[in-house]
């Protein structure tokens, strides 16, 4: 009997000490992570030089409407007559119709401003991040349209579907501080 | 003519799919006179972080809770309904992400990678159910993880798994562990989170063959109790481990166990033991011969594990969207293949050398051999434990249940006749 209750002890006293082994990796493994962590969130972030516009933010978000928008960066466009990202490279004649369009949804809105400059507004609500504008601007404009995660329709998942599917590493994670990467006047 | 030029274009754009995006001012932007306003770009606000910090304190709120509800209330009740109140916070209205589940390959991740930065709410969603668990027992999986829930909640009709069969399909579950530390520390992917069969069901929307896959487990899920906690869940298994060492835990009698044997089927998931004489001299001399093979047979399984392991490099490594590049780049260049992909044009846009690329990729699945050597010889190891652990024998006199297996649940308190009398002394003291 007094055998079996040594037995007992011994198998509490592994017991405790596994307990207490656990105590301490898991406060070790904490301070390690104190030393790696940050207070903010990140957030997906697409870098436009990256970008090729390749159209999987059209169609890997798993938000039925891709949270991937256009934007216009007005300081960068050229405001031109023929925009390659608002007509198709054929079109007929340089105004609103649809045939004309190189936009598949009527997303892109043209608004004259002064002769002969148009100002190009883009209809987040029917943008699908299909990236055609992108590609047209990019070729043979200012590249002054371009994509974006916008952070008010993004579920912030921890892997993105759209970076797995990225061609060119473009999804980075951004600090929830600077959560947009906007292309500038200086380095376009 | 200008039809002609735009033909050009046309021409052009097709053949300059892949022009990087970094283009010169061609049009300098027009200076505008008169009272034009240049409208500026929207940049729309994330949620605020202090969301991050709120779901943190709901997550150590539902833990404590779930504690006190197992353990002191023992009311399966009440932990169903704070189960639900989990599934409907954390699944439907947070989205099911971040979880401790995938927050497994961000601490990994952050491990292996000196320039990821996990964010402070991450590490405490990973590491708050563990210590949890290590105090109280999986209460985590009872009544606080939104896809225990979502599972719990369709179990109507529960069949008991054969524990053999048990214990080999949870081989998984180490299996996917093992992958998923192997993909994150790598770099490659983030595999509990691209094949996480219950989040299309939380946002409503998603991968549609995940979409299937979840649909599958639920179906599953109405008779085999919470197949993918069980058989698949990688966190789970780390829970199962540490909630053996628990300080407090779940006890099926209030008090004392009468083997009145009434709780013997009313586990679901197969927790409950049932009490075990010691074995005869003949089988007790034969197991321990058994079991010091087994122990011996851990290593050879360490070192057969291992090696195996870092043969797959070559499937693994392509896990790793540089490795699968350069692959497809040597094929090219090979003319092995005709076409080219989109990854290969962004990379030839970029004008690295070819040369850079196969060295980066080298030296990657080098990373993969290691991990190959290390990971495989854990999943000998865990093999190796699980024949010994089904081999030995453990004298038990009263029913209880199972320190790994047990979710917590709290199925098993009103089987016990113990339990009636202590809620029968309850009411008589209340009034």
């Amino acid at each position: 009997m007094a055998e079996k209750n040594e037995n007992v002890n011994r198998r509490q006293l592994l017991k405790k000490s596994c307990f207490g082994g656990c105590l301490v990796g898991l406060g070790g493994l904490a301070g390690f992570l104190s030393g790696r962590s940050r207070a903010g969130d990140t957030l997906w972030q697409i870098d436009p030089y990256k970008c090729i516009a390749c159209g999987n933010c059209e169609t890997h978000c798993v938000l039925e409407n891709s949270a991937v928008k256009c934007v216009q960066v007005y300081e960068l466009c050229g405001y031109c007559d023929y925009c390659p990202g608002f007509h198709e490279p054929t079109a007929l004649a340089l105004d609103t119709g649809a045939e004309n369009e190189l936009c598949p949804t009527g997303a892109i809105k043209r608004k004259f401003v002064s002769e002969p400059y148009f100002q190009y507004d883009i209809d987040e609500a029917l943008c699908i991040a299909c990236g055609k504008c992108v590609k047209g601007c990019a070729a043979f404009g200012n590249g002054s349209l371009f994509l974006q995660v916008r952070h008010d329709r993004c579920l912030n998942c921890n892997e993105c579907s759209i970076a797995a599917a990225c061609p060119s590493g473009a999804f980075t994670r951004v600090p929830s501080d600077k959560p947009y990467l906007l292309k500038k006047v200086d380095n376009a | 003519m200008r039809r002609l030029f735009y033909i050009l274009i046309a021409t052009a754009v097709l053949s300059a799919l892949c022009v990087s995006a970094s283009a010169e001012m061609r049009f300098p932007p027009p200076e505008f006179e008169g009272d034009y306003v240049m409208p500026t770009t929207t940049t729309p606000h994330p949620h605020p972080d202090i969301y991050e910090y709120v779901d943190v304190a709901v997550l150590a709120a539902a833990l404590s809770l779930a504690s006190y509800l197992t353990l002191k209330l023992r009311s399966r009740r009440a932990i169903f309904v704070l189960m639900m109140l989990s599934l409907i916070y954390f699944g439907y209205w947070r989205k099911g992400c971040v979880c401790p589940i995938g927050a497994i390959q961000n601490i990994i991740l952050s491990i292996f990678d000196s320039t990821y930065t996990v964010p402070i709410t991450v590490s405490l969603f990973f590491l708050l159910p563990l210590v949890f668990t290590l105090f109280f027992g999986r209460v985590f999986c009872a009544a606080v993880c939104p896809l225990g829930a979502i599972q719990d909640m369709v179990l109507v009709r529960p069949v008991s798994v054969p524990y053999w069969l048990a214990a080999g399909l949870r081989l998984l579950a180490y299996l996917y562990l093992t992958l998923a530390v192997l993909f994150a520390a790598t770099g490659s992917a983030f595999l509990i989170c691209r094949y996480d069969p219950f989040v299309a069901f939380f946002r409503l929307s998603g991968n549609v063959n995940m979409l299937i896959i979840g649909l599958c487990f639920l179906l599953v899920g109405l008779f085999v109790g919470r197949p993918y906690c069980r058989f698949f869940c990688p966190y789970g298994v780390i829970l199962r481990q540490l909630s053996r060492l628990s300080k407090w835990r779940v006890t099926i009698t209030p008090d004392e166990c009468i083997q009145c044997r009434l709780c013997e089927e009313a586990c679901p998931f197969g927790a409950i033991r049932r009490p075990a004489v010691e074995w005869p001299a003949v089988e007790y001399a034969k197991a321990r011969r058994r079991i010091a093979f087994l122990i011996l047979l851990i290593p050879v399984l360490i070192a057969l594990c291992g090696w195996g392991g870092s043969l797959l490099k070559n499937v693994t490594s392509r896990m790793h969207p540089t490795v699968r590049l350069a692959e497809r780049i040597y094929l090219e260049e090979a003319g092995e293949v005709e076409g080219v992909t989109d990854p290969s044009t962004a990379f030839r846009a970029t004008g690295r050398t070819i040369e850079d690329l196969y060295d980066e990729a080298s030296v990657i699945r080098e990373k993969f051999v290691t991990a190959g050597w290390v990971l495989g010889g854990f999943m000998g190891l865990v093999i190796g434990l699980k024949l010994g652990a089904v081999s030995v024998w453990r004298k038990r006199t009263d029913y209880e249940a199972d320190r790994a297996g047990c979710i917590a649940c709290g199925r098993c308190f009103k089987y016990c006749p113990r339990e009636h009398v202590r809620l029968e002394k309850n009411k008589q003291e209340i009034s």
